[in-house]
């Protein structure tokens, strides 16, 4: 009986045995991987009451610990908040961490391993502990004018980039949403104002569904610049050639009929060049490009402007990327050559278009981090530009260029022509089916050495507002840059 | 050696030293939580700290006055793992919460009941003749819960717990005691029967059919458990008390072999057959996809938050007070083993592990050192009960084995289990009594001579054994002989 107890002893000594195991494992072995957990809110909770470092803007703080209450040293304060929401994100106790607050959420809070002698330092000397602040590259001026530029209750972003560069000097969405109500202590304040927020359609809480880097749209005509890209590098066009401008197109077998743009000049010719295909944004001319060229051919120009691509690690921000369809029927093909049907692009994404275009057709990763500084103001990251893909060839950029300019100082897009610069530009009016569209303009200058590009689109407006609201509001844009 | 060969030490006098530390840590860990929460250490904490302490030398004192052999160890380590426990619930409770009062009040009361078994009952012997009482007991414990107006109806899930006036109250875990002595009682009477007959397939004897009885019986009370109560905790730890106690009496492994069989069968059909199991199984097995973790009820965010809050421990915890077990639900009872681990780490929680070892290894101790059968049965049946409790609780807070809604011996809230968890205490105290002190020749009382008889029943069983073996080989020898 003796030894039967201690068999029985030994079977509980192995399930202690076990459970030892089991301990070790949880504690420190897989430790790191549930700390890592995104459903763990413990991190946030954990450095929470903590002298985050701060997002500067032109030097100011666009978000930054404030001195807090007794039960929380710090709080996280946001100044502008609606300006920057999109870009900084939310430091909430409830709802995680999102934007550059997440993406940069180990720099900032101090744990990132560049920090490690801080970390030392702080430990010796019984400091706070004290995270690194992020310097953005947007120009904190033209970032707010860009922001006033589009009307409240209007659904729509710019962008503002650096093509040589890929910085981005100003990126904006309305609606937006105060990320302080988010952010705040007070944790009822904090559901209400988030449950008020999520309400708000097209709200740019969550960068890879919503604002500049995560909406989808229709790009409408500003894609007859991937059709052009694709049908120059094809060989089998060239800057003289003459494309077929029907009013309409028809299809074999369907009674679908792809018309020519309405707006502008396009019912005078029935064959049209390059430049005033572009410039007065004719349908036709750049469907039957497509038919000719193949599916293939537009969606390997497009995924060579960043479609359906990463978008590099320089951006930190989360992000959509961008759609080009496949397996499409003929009438199906012509509609996604003008942007339409369902083509989804990122106002970013046209950007990045554009900007290729303007470096001669290399793409720049798009960089929105100037610096990061160790709370000792050494600098510990210094993002370089960055090539991130051939889009096409200089001579290709180049003489895309010249059509674009000339879109500009003789076409539709007239209303961003800025006096005594050389602009090149294309819009876009995609229509979403009752009547409004989705007016985009994108372009740069100068022409001849771009030193900003400028993405504008408005959701949801008539064709007169679209006009408005694009092309002369890249005009002002293009000024302010240019004019510093 | 022999106990004979040197005179028997009561080893109180370690036990008072012992004690004394394990209050230490009892109050210095409550005094610690007191100073986190910014709350002084008011007149609430020293009346507390006082009531704690006055108690457990009352205890002390009642064994050095009616046990005063008993095991020095077993007292301070239940002293220490019930002073941290109220240490961490008092730490949990919400401004306005009373759970920490309640379960210094259910300590108390425990304790009380505690002392009470050791002064009145003198000698755990006198259990044996309610053998069969217990299991009515066991029986009735066991109905209560279903019973409609008794019954407190079904709280997260399982139908345990009765309503006594403004309490609620879980007589499953004091079941877990009467099935003990049941067990102990029958099988110390009826051990030679099950023992001597079988068949022998391989290197292991089966018993025969009918000696399965008891087995069949523990089984289906399991599985009723299981059943009726919803209670999967519950219905492991019966029959994994009963296969040790039927193992302990005959040294068959073959019992356990069968009762693994039995057990993993019908855990296995049951998974199958009934939601609540199921969904048992689905939450451990697929604790990290976001459909089960959002799921409620039956979701692993109990368990995942549990795990992310031991993660969040690391090594060397956060510090009593200075964690956040608050955001695991059930942070004060069943899952009370993760706010350990958060905040005293993996070395904290290792301690707390070993306690308890300890305190199952001296339950153990006893076991051997007694000389009656019904005694080591009952002794190695609830210290085996005590480490399978902890290993059910700690292995599905870990996530080594499916979550079950089990309570942690003397740490978590809870009156019911405390109150068992301290019986089970006297009554190792009182077996732990009588195995360490002067050998007691002298019989109990008259027609009732457990261990005048004892030594002789094991021997009589080998030799019938023995005997039934050899009967094959006789004819042969005979055969020689001619």
């Amino acid at each position: 009986m003796n030894q039967a107890i201690r068999h029985s002893w030994i079977a509980a000594v192995a399930m202690f045995a076990l459970i030892f195991g089991a301990i070790s494992y949880v504690q420190v072995v897989g430790a790191d991987e549930l700390k890592a957990n995104a459903w763990n809110r413990r991190a946030i909770l954990q450095n929470y009451c903590n002298d985050r470092g701060a997002i500067l803007v032109g030097g100011a703080a666009i978000a930054e610990s404030v001195p807090g209450n007794e039960s929380c040293k710090f709080q996280r304060k946001y100044n502008q908040p609606e300006l920057y929401a999109g870009l900084t994100g939310y430091f909430s106790r409830s709802y995680g961490v999102t934007g550059l607050e997440g993406a940069m959420d180990a720099q900032l809070a101090g744990s990132s391993d560049q920090l490690f002698f801080d970390r030392i330092g702080q430990l010796f000397l019984g400091n706070q502990p004290k995270g690194a602040s992020v310097e953005l590259t947007i120009d904190p001026t033209i970032q707010k004018l860009a922001y006033d530029l589009i009307p409240d209750g209007q659904r729509g972003s710019i962008v503002v980039t650096d093509p040589k560069t890929g910085n981005i000097l100003a990126m904006v969405s309305k609606p937006s949403y105060d990320p302080n109500s988010i952010a705040t202590q007070d944790i009822a304040k904090e559901q209400a104002a988030y449950n008020e927020a999520i309400k708000i359609p097209g709200v740019n809480l969550n960068p890879s569904v919503s604002g500049p880097t995560g909406a989808l749209l229709a790009p409408g005509s500003v894609f007859k610049l991937v059709d052009t890209a694709a049908a120059l590098n094809s060989g089998k066009y060239n800057a003289d050639s003459v494309l077929p401008n029907p009013a309409q197109m028809s299809f074999p077998g369907i009674q679908y009929q792809l018309p020519n743009y309405a707006g502008g000049n396009c019912y005078t010719r029935t064959t049209a060049s390059f430049a005033f295909a572009l410039q007065q944004s004719c349908n036709t001319p750049f469907a039957s490009i497509a038919r000719d060229l193949g599916e293939n051919a537009i969606a390997q120009q497009a995924s060579k402007f960043g479609f359906g691509q990463e978008l590099g690690d320089q951006l930190k921000l989360d992000y959509a990327k961008s759609v080009f369809p496949s397996d499409l029927d003929a009438a199906g093909l012509a509609q996604s050559a003008i942007g339409q049907r369902d083509v989804r692009a990122t106002p970013l994404q046209i950007a990045l278009m554009t900007s290729a275009i303007a470096n001669g057709g290399v793409q720049m990763a798009p960089n929105l981090i100037k610096a990061v500084r160790s709370p000792d103001l050494r600098v510990i990251e210094e993002p370089k530009p960055v090539a991130l893909r051939t889009s096409t060839t200089p001579e290709i950029a180049g003489q895309i260029t010249d059509w674009m300019t000339s879109v500009v100082s003789e076409g539709i897009g007239s209303g961003a022509a800025v006096p005594g610069v050389q602009v090149a530009g294309k819009t876009g009016t995609a229509e979403l089916g009752d009547g409004l569209n989705n007016s985009w303009f994108t372009g740069f200058a100068p022409a001849n050495d771009p030193q900003v590009s400028v993405t504008v689109v408005m959701q949801g407006v008539d064709i007169t507002t679209g006009a408005q609201l694009t092309s002369p509001n890249a005009k002002k844009i293009f000024e302010a840059v240019l004019n510093k | 050696m022999s106990h004979a060969d040197t005179m028997p030490k009561p080893r109180r006098n370690v036990e008072l030293l012992l004690l004394v530390l394990a209050l230490s840590v009892s109050i210095g860990a409550n005094a610690l939580t007191s100073i986190d929460e910014q709350t002084s250490l008011d007149t609430d904490f020293w009346f507390q700290s006082s009531l704690l302490a006055v108690a457990s030398l009352v205890f002390h004192v009642v064994l050095r006055l009616r046990a005063k052999y008993a095991d020095p160890v077993i007292l301070p380590l239940v002293v220490a793992l019930n002073g941290l426990g109220l240490a961490m619930i008092h730490r949990l409770d919400a401004p306005g919460d009373d759970t920490g009062n309640n379960q210094l009040r259910w300590t108390v009361i425990a304790m009380a009941v505690a002392i009470a078994v050791i002064w009145f009952l003198k000698d755990h012997r006198v259990l044996r003749r309610f053998t069969y009482i217990s299991l009515a007991v066991s029986a009735l414990l066991l109905i209560l819960p279903l019973v409609p107006g008794i019954s407190a109806g079904e709280i997260l899930g399982a139908r345990v717990w009765i309503r006594l006036g403004p309490m609620t109250f879980q007589p499953g875990e004091v079941a877990k005691i009467t099935l003990a002595i049941f067990f102990a009682g029958y099988l110390s009477s009826n051990r030679d029967l099950i023992m001597l007959a079988g068949r022998k397939i391989g290197p292991m004897q089966f018993p025969r059919f009918k000696d399965m009885g008891p087995m069949i019986t523990a089984w289906l009370v399991s599985i009723g458990v299981l059943i009726f109560q919803r209670d999967l905790g519950s219905s492991v730890l019966f029959f994994g008390l009963f296969i040790v106690m039927i193992y302990v009496a005959t040294s068959r492994i073959s019992w356990v072999v069968i009762g693994l069989t039995l057990i993993l069968g019908g855990g296995f059909v049951a998974s199958k057959v009934f939601s609540h199991v199921a969904l048992r199984v689905d939450s451990w097995l697929n604790a990290f996809t976001e459909e089960v973790f959002g799921r409620s009820p039956g979701g692993s965010g109990q368990i995942v938050e549990g795990l992310f809050g031991m993660a969040s421990g690391g090594l060397v915890g956060t510090g009593l007070g200075q964690g956040r077990p608050n955001l695991v639900p059930f942070a004060n009872s069943d899952m009370i083993i993760a706010s350990f681990g958060e905040e005293l780490g993996l070395i904290g929680l290792f301690a707390i592990v070993m306690m308890y070892l300890l305190l199952f290894t001296r339950g153990f101790r006893a076991a051997l050192g007694t000389r009656d059968a019904f005694g080591k049965l009952l002794a190695c049946g609830l210290s085996f009960a005590v480490a399978l409790q902890c290993f059910v609780v700690i292995g599905g807070v870990t996530r080594l084995i499916p979550l079950t809604g089990l309570t942690t011996p003397f740490l978590a809230a809870g009156g019911s289990s405390l109150l068992a968890n301290w019986i089970i205490v006297g009554l190792l105290l009182m077996i732990s009594h009588t195995a360490r002190g002067p050998v007691d020749t002298s019989p109990m009382q008259p027609g009732r001579t457990p261990e005048a008889q004892k030594p002789a029943a094991p021997a009589g069983g080998r030799q019938d054994r023995n005997a039934t073996q050899t009967l094959p080989d006789a004819p042969t020898e005979a055969v020689k002989h001619l």
